[in-house]
Parts: C-alpha cells; structure tokens; sequence
C-alpha cells in the first residue's frame, strides 16, 4: 500500500481508537446504561482478545497444527501461567520472545 | 488534602514515577512494533506517527500486519474499531470518578487511555478528582515510552535482518496471552474467551481472513452473555 494512504488509514484508526475511549466521560457522567448491555459489553474484552490470539496460536498454512514444530503454541503452555503467577505483561512478553528464540536457537520449529 | 490545590512539579513527577511499571513494559513491547512495522514496509514517519495518533498497542501491531498482507483500509480501521473496543468499557467505568474534570481535560486524558493506563487509574480512581495533574502526567509518560520504543526499533529495524531469532514476531501473541489472562476473573468471561476464540479459528480456516475476529467476538460475547442469564436464573 503507497504511504499516504497508510497515513490517511492510520488517521481513521486514530479517530476510532480515541472515540471510544472519550465518548463515556463526556456523556455518561450521571447516566446508567441498561444492565444487560453492560453485562455484554463486559464480555467485549475477553471474546476479542480470544479471537485474535487463538488462531494465531492454533493455525499454520490453513490447517490447525498441534504438532512439535508449532513453536508459537508451546510458548504459549508457558507463557499463559507466566502471565497468570506475575500478572505483568512485559514479564510476560519478554518470556514469551524470550523463549520463541531459544527454541529457534535449539533448532526446533518455524 | 482533598481541599488542596496539586502542587504541580511534585504531581507531575509523582504521575511519572507511578507510570514506572507502564514504562518497563511499553519499552520492549514499541520496540517490537518498531522493528517489525520497519520490516513490513511502513515508512519510519509512518512507523513513528501512527505510536502518537493512534497509541494501541495490539491494534498497531495487527495494523502492521494487515498493510503488509495488503488488506484495504475499510477492514483495518474496522479490525481497529472492535479491537478497541473494550477501552470504551474502561473509559465507562472511570466516569463517576471526574465530576470536577473540565471537558477538555477529559479529552487529553481519553487520548491515552489504555489497558494499562486504565489498571493504574482504577486501582487509585477515587482520588482521580483531586490528582488531576498527576493522573495526565501519569499518562503523558506512559506515552512517551511507547514512543520511545517505537523510535528505538525504527533505529534498530535498519541493522537487525531478521526478527526471529529474536522472537519479535511472538510480541503480539504474548501481549494477547497477558492481557486475556487479566480479563479472565471469572468463570463466565474465560468460556466467552474459548466461544470466541474457537469461533474466530473455525472462522479463520473457512476462508474469512477479515472479518473472523469481528464475527467470532459478537458471536462468543452475545452467547456468553446467554449463559450468564441462563446460569444466574
């Protein structure tokens, strides 16, 4: 894609990135909203970042891979209880790469 | 205290020394979306704009991704309006909390609100009204990390030929795994997490390389809601 368009993507990723983030104080200060909606978007967080990680996890060249070589899914075995014990994200990032480049060091994987 | 006016050098260093935490984590993390966004053929402007207009980590990351597979910008704007979605639920929950903020204050704030920012702030939110300074300063260095990082990696991506052997490419997956485990505090919330992921993976091997994290979210969310109704009845 030409930069300017990437430029001019990137500014409507900015525009709804930052709506969401300001339209709640600005409008509903002393307001409630329903509570099953609030119950639903509760469980906004969780499902999509489920739905990003999982199939990056699972899914190589169009198949689901639970084979050895699938490096990407057994640093995930560890890094889930990394993140679980530390509750740190960088902790849980470094690890992660940490170990993604030591099984490729080791020969192991893709 | 609460009737005192902030002392303003002494809140905007105490906002900076509580982002500490913020700052050891968005350090590597934008350096990781530096390199990478470098490799994947973003101009380094481009690299470096979209860490002060955008400041979303895992959407960036999954930007850089869909430019470099060529996917129109429809799609990548629409992936980063559902992937950042969630910040609306937190700027939501932060709102009894600024009864005193001016509107545009609260508009500098909004802009960097994210996952982490938003831990920080909740876990101290009853004190947001009086720490107004604080709170921004707290903020404002949260960003200037990641864009430190980021500007880091643009300067690294030239002399580092590959990223994996150094495992950048794993940044996103391991941001993911942190903050999902964060999100799962209850029964309920982590069987919407595999709904939805096992959804968005189906999806995924059935051809939609788009629109399955959009899909497979609505859809784990509205039947995790359904169970529960189902179970607390």
């Amino acid at each position: 894609m030409d930069q300017t368009l990437i430029f001019w993507t990137m500014v409507g990723m900015g525009i709804v990135t930052y709506l969401p983030r300001l339209l709640p104080s600005l409008f509903l200060t002393g307001r409630t909203l329903h509570p099953l909606i609030i119950s639903w978007l509760r469980l906004i967080p969780p499902a999509v970042l489920a739905a990003m990680l999982l199939p990056s996890l699972l899914v190589r060249d169009d198949g689901i891979d639970f084979g050895f070589s699938n490096l990407f899914l057994w640093v995930a075995f560890i890094a889930f209880p990394v993140a679980w014990k530390w509750k740190s994200l960088s902790a849980t990032v470094v690890v992660g790469m940490g170990l993604v480049a030591f099984g490729r060091y080791m020969g192991l994987g893709m | 205290m609460s009737t005192k006016k902030e002392r303003p050098v002494a809140a905007c260093l105490q906002g900076a020394k509580r982002a500490l935490p913020i700052v050891l984590g968005y350090i590597p993390i934008g350096f990781a979306y530096g390199v990478l966004a470098g490799k994947s053929g973003l101009s380094e402007t481009n690299t470096f704009l979209m860490s002060l207009i955008v400041f979303a980590g895992s959407s960036q990351f999954i930007a850089v991704g869909l430019f470099a597979s060529g996917t129109g910008p429809a799609a990548v704007i629409l992936t980063t309006f559902v992937v950042n979605l969630r910040h609306m639920l937190m700027a939501a929950a932060l709102t009894p909390y600024f009864s005193n903020w001016k509107k545009w204050h609260l508009a500098f704030f909004s802009y960097q609100l994210t996952d982490e920012t938003f831990a920080l702030h909740s876990a101290s939110a009853s004190s947001l009204n009086e720490c107004k300074l604080e709170a921004l300063s707290l903020n404002v260095t949260a960003q200037a990390s990641w864009v430190t990082g980021t500007a880091l990696g643009i300067v690294a991506s030239g002399l580092i030929g590959d990223v994996k052997p150094l495992g950048l490419d794993y940044a996103l997956a391991a941001m993911f795994i942190g903050l999902l485990v964060g999100q799962c505090q209850n029964s309920i919330r982590l069987i919407t997490a595999i709904i939805s992921g096992g959804i968005a993976t189906l999806l995924y091997l059935a051809g939609w390389h788009q629109f399955h994290i959009i899909a497979a979210t609505i859809l784990g969310a509205t039947v995790g809601l359904g169970i529960e109704l189902w179970t607390k009845r």
